[in-house]
């Protein structure tokens, strides 16, 4: 069970910035550890998080190994309109993972 | 009297292996990790041979982490953020990790504010360095430096 915390604001006020924080829990497993035997232990990444207000594009990062545990970000969005903002993770392998949270804009 | 005597937390032996895999440890060759030259091929691959200016970019590392498995990074550009002149790409450069790029992250004039928050790894220490691309093509460049004490890749 993968466990995703967001935080976005309820409301806002027209042309406000606010401040939106995602995490995930995931292992970020880098690839470059030994497990007991002395063998590498597969990389397992997440590679790739988009977040949407709608159908565009408001941001998004590529992860590389160098990304902690459980990635966390920060980052900062326009309110223009009441809507949704989906936000969603893609793994090396293609797997998929999202949440969504609304914000009312007055 | 006699009675279990308490166990010592530490036995000399114990302390005298901790020392010597501490000297290990530390006279352990980096060839594994990028060199500075690396994280420059990284840049060239990336940007091309366009100029990097020193400036605009200003990110927040503690001086001293005691865990490199998790590094709190704040990164701030100088941008108005409409959609004429906003922030494209941020990228976070390490010259001392396995791989020299740690992220990437694209914006948008809905973005708003260039400013962008997150945990890395750091597999010593080390200067990061970030580099901005705004939407005219332009590269700007800031960098921090944190002494890791306990550098991820190395334990387990």
């Amino acid at each position: 069970m993968t466990t995703i915390r967001l935080s976005v604001p309820d409301t806002a006020t027209r042309d406000e910035i606010i401040e939106i924080k995602a995490m995930i829990q995931h292992e970020m497993e880098s690839g470059y550890r030994l497990n007991m035997r002395g063998q590498y232990i597969p990389r397992d990444i997440i590679t790739l998080f988009e977040c949407f207000f709608g159908d565009e594009l408001v941001f998004s990062a590529d992860f590389h190994p160098g990304i902690a545990a459980n990635p966390f970000l920060t980052f900062y969005a326009r309110a223009t309109t009441s809507g949704t903002f989906l936000f969603r993770w893609t793994d090396q392998n293609g797997n998929e993972w999202s949440d969504t949270a609304d914000i009312n804009v007055a | 009297m006699k009675g279990i005597e308490p166990k010592p937390p530490l036995t000399r032996r114990q302390i005298m292996t901790l020392g010597a895999s501490g000297l290990v440890a530390t006279l352990t060759p980096l060839s594994a990790f990028a060199e500075p030259e690396d994280m420059r091929a990284a840049q060239k691959e990336m940007f091309g041979d366009r100029p990097i200016q020193v400036g605009r970019v200003t990110l927040a590392l503690p001086p001293i982490a005691e865990n490199g498995y998790s590094v709190p990074i704040e990164i701030n550009v100088d941008s108005p953020m409409t959609p004429n002149d906003y922030v494209k790409t941020i990228t976070v450069f390490s010259p001392r990790n396995p791989l020299p790029v740690l992220a990437s992250f694209h914006l948008t004039p809905h973005s708003g504010r260039a400013s962008v928050s997150t945990r890395i790894r750091m597999g010593g220490t080390q200067v990061v360095t970030v580099v901005a691309e705004m939407n005219d093509g332009s590269l700007w460049s800031g960098t921090a430096e944190t002494l890791v004490t306990l550098a991820a890749c190395v334990i387990l």
